[in-house]
């Protein structure tokens, strides 16, 4: 799993594809890194389940358990599916180009509210590896 | 979606208790004034609140939620026992869900009534009961007060050609469970695709563009504390709106609103992230429709700098 700065920066340099259903299957990985990213900074396990046909789905359902404000991006994982629906079922479509780029974007839309809810939630810099450290106590000189 | 506006609301909805709240004081003056200017010209009517108090916001809210409870159940008291009104309107999304949650805890949670009793009876105004008044958005209200077809014969100067991107934010429909009266059909507003902005600007002619980040966060409870993750979360949805064509991103909350503008200007001065898309409160769209001036409907008071864009659209 990487960290979520090293997702940003691949959703950054994303450009699109002529291959649309394998540019859906990037972003949905990345989409599901994110939220695996917050996940594990709660101490948790990724789950393997699938809701709807997306893991992504069962994921942000993991994630939100306990945590009612994480559904605030409920409705952008739902959109990330629907745009790899999209780019699946229509890969020669006129506006799947555009359709590749949209689903960048709601990834990183992604990638940025889970920073921003690990920051709040005191669970890391942007990085979960830092949460141990940042746990242990304080010890005086 | 031009759906039908709900019938049975139409007489409740002609004259409501208006709740402005703190922020259309300030920072949201344009959409106060838009707000009464747009309901003053479709014939609408406002009855605002006497001595209304702020309505806990996030602050009181994060300290004690029952606190917030009070504060806003005391506006929803004033309206039924002091004005007898049926029905309160508030346009800020940060009230419209604190009204809304303090009506659900009221009907759900003891005590919560227990504190609302307590502090009314010391505040020395009735308690409020759950159930005595409606709270309704501005969305609600024009949508069944009058609805597309009534819009429709009163649009004086079409939106056409403006391109709309519209952004409901995430308080507008959150929790699902505060909004009982939501996704109950074609003539309700939808929690995961909300419509009613995309169905009033339609029918003043505006043409919507598919923008799949309409609820998403903008960051507005990070502004202070984290304010990069706001103006990252700001900028992404500013070029996510530009990529699907969109002239304007219109809004319906003066948080949400303020966060656009503010990180709008910031995305460009700190990242050197400059975008162009421009940001209307959506009363501000329609009264430009119904033939108000931008003066009147306060345009002028924006941030956003859309005198250019709306004289080239013929709309000023």
């Amino acid at each position: 799993m990487r960290t979520l700065a090293a997702i940003e920066t691949e959703l950054d340099a994303f450009t699109a594809v002529a291959d649309a259903p394998a540019a859906a299957g990037r972003l949905l990985g990345l989409a599901e890194e994110v939220l695996e990213n917050w996940i594990v900074a709660r101490s948790q396990r990724p789950n393997e389940d699938a809701v709807e046909g997306f893991r992504l789905l069962a994921l942000h359902r993991q994630g939100a358990r306990g945590v009612p404000s994480f559904n605030a991006c409920r409705e952008t994982c739902r959109e990330i599916a629907y745009h790899y629906n999209l780019l699946a079922g229509e890969p020669d479509h006129a506006l799947a180009a555009r359709r590749q780029l949209m689903m960048a974007m709601l990834a990183k839309h992604l990638a940025l509210f889970v920073s921003g809810k690990l920051q709040v939630e005191g669970l890391g810099e942007f990085c979960c590896a830092s949460r141990p450290l940042r746990q242990e106590p304080t010890v005086q000189p | 979606m031009a759906d039908s506006p709900r019938q049975d609301k139409r007489a409740e909805y002609q004259r409501v208790a208006y709740y402005p709240g703190c922020a259309l004081e300030g920072t949201g003056h344009a959409y106060n004034s838009s707000t009464k200017a747009v309901g003053k010209a479709l014939g609408l009517e406002l009855d605002e609140v006497k001595n209304w108090n702020c309505c806990g916001a996030m602050e009181v809210k994060n300290i004690d939620p029952k606190i917030q409870t009070y504060l806003s159940s005391r506006v929803m008291s004033i309206a039924a026992n002091e004005m007898d009104a049926k029905v309160v309107m508030a346009p800020c999304n940060g009230c419209y869900h604190n009204l809304k949650k303090a009506e659900h805890d009221l009907a759900h949670d003891e005590a919560s009534r227990g504190v609302v009793d307590r502090l009314s009876q010391k505040a020395g105004h009735a308690a409020y009961r759950p159930g005595q008044v409606e709270t309704i958005h501005a969305l609600d209200w024009i949508k069944h007060g009058l609805g597309e077809e009534g819009l429709k014969k009163r649009v004086k100067n079409s939106l056409k050609g403006l391109k709309v991107a519209n952004y409901y934010g995430c308080m507008y429909t959150r929790p699902r469970h505060i909004f009982p009266e939501k996704d109950r059909g074609p003539a309700s507003e939808s929690t995961s695709q909300p419509h009613f902005m995309d169905d009033l600007l339609a029918a003043a002619g505006a043409e919507n563009v598919d923008f799949p980040l309409k609820t998403a966060c903008c960051g507005g409870a990070h502004t202070l504390s984290d304010s990069d993750t706001s103006t990252r979360l700001v900028l992404n949805i500013l070029r996510a709106a530009e990529a699907a064509g969109a002239d304007v991103i219109a809004t319906e909350c003066p948080t949400c609103h303020s966060g656009l503008e503010m990180h709008q200007v910031r995305a460009e001065k700190v990242l050197g992230q400059k975008t162009t898309v421009k940001m209307l409160y959506f009363t501000q769209l329609l009264g430009l429709a119904l033939g108000l001036s931008p003066r009147k409907v306060g345009v002028h008071e924006n941030v956003s700098e859309s005198g250019e864009l709306l004289k080239a659209k013929g709309l000023a």
